[in-house]
């Protein structure tokens, strides 16, 4: 019997989310990632003697905005908290976090799974500050880089409402959509800018009660949160199978390996002593403070996806798709602001879906990553694509040589209707030049043309081929289909 | 050597001389580093003599002056820096062996703002290690002695900072006061030396011992000295978060601004059993001078007095044990010589770093703030803290200042008290209050005892009242003449 079949995974995933702040949470180095180790540090980073931390209020900011678009309390008044461990990649010994009072408390992440709906509630999102990063050398040394320390961080922490792997990874994937539409990080999971935890636990299926949990720990690709929790689910549930107690634990992932090893048990697990941070005075978020944020806001994922599959009659496919990028959405937008055609539709198919079906199809499939759609190097602008589709809307262009411009544009970066005019591609819809070519290809096909007589009315299409390559091409499919018709 | 005599010299009188061309910054600076190699090796103050720094320092102020140019308030004056004030270049250890080596590549607040006034330092001084001491015996570089009596201690922490000043080998300091570290020993020195009120002076680049209690401030040989370094020393600063964004007061004005009417309280709970009755009797009488100056004295009560001393190492540790967990060995300061482990690395650098104060305050500070405890100690601490700091509310509410003794005992016989912590502690006992309420208090010489050995007079402030207090103390200091006295320069060789 599946294990799935007989137990219910019950996971709860706790996000960390890099800021994209300029400077970092306490102190003015650099937070940018990738810098020479140990370049972008300051006194105050590396918890030099004396030093004293200064809230950045960007990263507060990002964190409103976060908590604002997740519908979650932004508390008046939250304070800051020192959570004690040692270890080398933590310079002060202790961790500025928030602990009894964290900026944010519930709200909600909503996403889609096989265009179902779906949402997860959120426990609360507090601010910290991240570690530096340890690097074992073959010989034996280890050294601290420590550019990532005080890089500001959000916690993300849910309701252990997940139930499946997929689920975990999808909601993952909409907490960097999200993020990534409030411009708050760049949410690479490669970079570590996105990093989660998973608390997994098994019941019965029918069970109301939580069984124990591990806290898997160190899953830093989206790959690695499904196969991650996949795997704590079978070995939990083998463990049950056979009568044995799971225990209370965190266990790394070892992506290499594709095995979670135990850490450390419940017995082991670190007295964090938290207090609060007596050097950051308590922070107060003011009304005038959350409504600027409130009004920065964007137009969110879920919002847009209402809108796409409602007023601009798309699928929830392509609406899915579309919404899954800031970039990709802001781009789709901006076409169907520049096109005049958009807002119509021909042949009862709205326009705006076949903007979407040129986006889909022509652009994402030219670039390897969706953000690239905001790059103003891009070699086709929306407005140059808003162009393009209004001249195959108005027939100058036929759908393939719409795609064969297309292709032009994105090449050399020129625009469609001077394509068009350089190169004579546009459709030819005279009907006398179309008529001449029909009663040439007639004459030269008089078998094909006996049979269509006969009754095989789709002896019609190699016709019309005939006709096309006679022409070039360039001529009208539909003018052609008639005039064909019409002679035979 | 020839050149100004430096020996109980105010700073108001050094920078006048060195802006009026009588002397230069640099004859200053040789005077004092003369009397340093005579007298220190018995008084034992300084850490680290930075002469030339001093030197160089003192050249350029003298430079300036001759440039015509403005050298600030404290233009070429010679002052010295308690170990625990963060200077740029220049060895920094806070009395403690696991920071030796250690020199900072930044400057912290406090001193840099003496720097920019024209302060010269002289070099860095002794203190008990991380602060944490009442007698300047725990420093891992051996004691201070009081210039009064060298069998005895200076007080600490700042015990550096109060014997340097006593024996004129530095115009002022600067030291810090957590629970007493400043008024402590500037009682059993004999010199001036204010508590500000917490968030007065920045804490940035002043090594932290108990973050919330931590009060940078200065000494001096007389109360107008305390002043004029409190001028340049107090004041906003953007990398301190707790620092308070409140205009400095005239703090030198204050001095002679004279105390007709000031409402002067005597809480009953500091006149209590275990005071000795030379201090009760030297307290009683600075009342009178001060009744004589024109202020009302009153009795009040501040009736959590006696939680004080358990409230504040509650708290002190905790945040003790969380501010000293960043040596670790790992980017500055002592590293054992032998870890064959991560785990080894931290205990034996700690085990070797740490000396027994530290320690006790480390283990104290981690059980007190242990899962499951904290509403128990560390929370609990907070309220009754609370409570205290209410009590100096409604006490201020009817009083300007409150006078009371700085310390029950004049300065003890060095190694008296090692052998019993909670004795040492109980030196703070009329100290910790105001640290706890974070109000301003200053002590200054107000007698001394048969045996010749000074005592001190608190004046406490309610917050940012500043100016009260030195209203307070100049009146009594500009009645009395307490604070003439020097310690004698002959039998200064170091005994034994």
């Amino acid at each position: 019997m599946n294990a799935l079949d007989k137990y219910e995974p019950v996971i709860g995933l706790e996000v960390h989310v890099q800021l994209a702040t300029r400077s970092k949470i306490f102190s003015d180095s650099s937070a940018a990632f990738g810098a020479e180790p140990n370049s972008a540090t300051d006194p105050v980073c590396l918890g030099l003697p004396g030093t004293l931390p200064v809230l950045n209020r960007a990263a507060v900011e990002s964190a409103i905005r976060f908590g604002l678009a997740v519908g979650a309390n932004i508390r008046r008044r939250s304070r800051y908290a020192r959570k004690h461990y040692f270890y080398p990649d933590l310079p002060k010994g202790f961790q500025i976090s928030q602990y009894d009072e964290p900026l944010c408390e519930g709200g909600a992440i909503s996403f889609r799974i096989k265009d179902q709906p779906r949402q997860v509630r959120l426990t609360r999102i507090h601010m910290e500050e991240d570690a530096g990063k340890n690097l074992h050398a073959a010989a034996g040394a280890s050294f601290v880089d420590y550019n990532r320390a005080g890089v500001p961080l959000c916690e993300v922490v849910s309701e252990p409402d997940v139930r499946s792997a997929e689920e975990a990874s999808e909601y993952m994937r909409a907490v960097r959509t999200l993020v990534r539409f409030l411009g708050i990080s760049d949410g690479n999971m490669e970079e570590g800018s996105l990093r989660c935890d998973a608390n997994v636990s098994l019941r019965l299926r029918g069970e109301t009660k939580f069984g124990t949990k591990a806290e898997l720990k160190n899953i830093n690709s989206f790959k690695n949160v499904r196969d991650a929790i996949e795997h704590e689910i079978g070995r939990q549930a083998a463990l049950l199978d056979r009568g044995a107690r799971v225990v209370q634990e965190s266990r790394l992932w070892d992506a290499a390996r594709g095995v979670s090893v135990a850490m450390r048990s419940k017995e082991q697990a670190h007295d964090y002593r938290y207090f609060p941070e007596p050097d950051l005075p308590p922070l107060a978020v003011d009304e005038a403070w959350l409504a600027r944020a409130r009004a920065s806001l964007p137009e969110l994922p879920e919002e847009r996806f209402k809108r796409y599959t409602t007023e601009s009659g798309l699928t929830p496919q392509d609406a899915g798709v579309l919404v899954s990028e800031r970039d990709i959405a802001d781009y789709f937008d901006a076409v169907v602001a520049a096109s005049k055609t958009a807002g119509a539709a021909t042949a009862g198919v709205p326009v705006a879906k076949k903007v979407a079906n040129w986006v889909l199809n022509e652009v994402l499939a030219r670039i390897d990553d969706a953000r690239k759609l905001g790059s103003p190097d891009l070699p086709v602008s929306p407005s140059a694509l808003a162009e393009l589709v209004d001249l195959v809307e108005d027939g100058t262009l036929s759908g393939k040589l719409g795609k064969d411009v297309f292709a032009r544009m994105w090449q050399d970066g020129r625009r469609a209707a001077e394509i068009v005019k350089t190169e004579s591609v546009s459709q030819v819809s005279d009907a006398g030049v179309i008529e001449a070519a029909c009663q040439k290809v007639i004459a030269a096909n008089p078998d094909e043309v006996a049979r269509y007589k006969a009754g095989k009315v789709q002896v019609i299409g190699f016709l019309v081929g005939a006709v096309m390559k006679e022409t070039g091409g360039k001529a009208n499919p539909k003018t052609v289909n008639e005039i064909l018709k019409r002679l035979l | 050597m020839s050149g100004p005599d430096v020996r109980g010299a105010s700073i108001a009188a050094l920078a006048e001389g060195v802006r009026s061309r009588r002397w230069k910054s640099r004859d200053l600076v040789e005077a004092y580093l003369d009397r340093i190699a005579r007298l220190d090796k018995a008084v034992g103050s300084y850490l680290l003599v930075d002469a030339p720094g001093a030197r160089g320092h003192a050249d350029k102020v003298d430079a300036a002056v001759a440039a015509g140019q403005d050298v600030g308030p404290l233009g070429g004056v010679p002052i010295a820096l308690k170990d625990i004030f963060v200077t740029r270049g220049i060895e920094t250890t806070c009395g403690s062996k696991i920071l030796r080596g250690f020199i900072p590549p930044y400057e912290g607040t406090p001193s840099g703002r003496l720097a920019a006034a024209g302060a010269v330092n002289l070099g860095k001084l002794n203190m008990d290690e991380f602060a944490m001491g009442s007698s300047n015996e725990n420093s891992s570089r051996g004691p201070v002695r009081n210039p009064w009596a060298l069998d005895r201690v200076p007080g600490g922490s700042s015990g550096g900072s109060a014997a340097a000043v006593a024996a004129s080998l530095c115009a002022g300091s600067l030291g810090t006061d957590t629970g007493g570290s400043i008024r402590q020993p500037a009682a059993l020195c004999g010199v001036a030396g204010m508590k500000p009120t917490y968030g007065r002076v920045s804490r940035y680049g002043v090594i932290a011992f108990a973050s919330s209690l931590d009060h940078p401030g200065p000494f001096g040989r007389t109360v107008e000295d305390v002043a004029a370094l409190m001028e340049v020393i107090a004041g906003h600063d953007p990398l301190d978060s707790t620092s308070i964004p409140a205009p400095v007061g005239r703090y030198r004005e204050a001095v002679g601004a004279g105390i007709a009417g000031l409402r002067v309280g005597v809480p009953d709970e500091y006149f209590q059993a275990g005071m000795d009755p030379e201090i009760e009797a030297s307290v009683r009488q600075a009342l009178e001078v001060l009744a004589k100056a024109g202020a009302q004295i009153s009795r009040v009560s501040l009736p959590h007095t006696q939680y004080a001393v358990a409230t504040y190492y509650l708290v002190c540790t905790a945040e003790a044990a969380s501010n000293l967990a960043r040596y670790d060995g790992v980017r500055f300061g002592h590293r054992t010589p032998q870890a064959a482990s991560l785990d080894e690395l931290y205990s034996r650098t700690r085990g070797e770093g740490f000396g027994s104060e530290p320690k006790r305050r480390i283990i104290l500070g981690t059980f007190v703030l242990r899962a499951g405890y904290y509403d128990a100690y560390y929370g609990k601490a907070l309220l009754v803290r609370r409570k205290i700091a209410d009590d100096f509310s409604a006490a201020f509410s009817a009083c300007d200042v409150l006078v009371t003794p700085t310390s029950p005992v004049p300065a003890f016989r060095l190694g008296e008290r090692m052998a019993d912590p909670l004795q040492m502690y109980l030196a703070d006992i009329y100290t910790v209050a105001p640290a706890l309420a974070g109000v301003p208090a200053m002590s200054q010489c107000c007698g001394f005892t048969k045996a010749g050995l000074p005592i001190g007079l608190q004046i406490i402030g309610p917050p940012l009242g500043e100016e009260a207090v030195f209203r307070a103390a100049g009146a009594y200091q500009n009645a009395t003449d307490w604070h003439t006295r020097l310690p004698d320069d002959l039998p200064m060789t170091a005994p034994r």
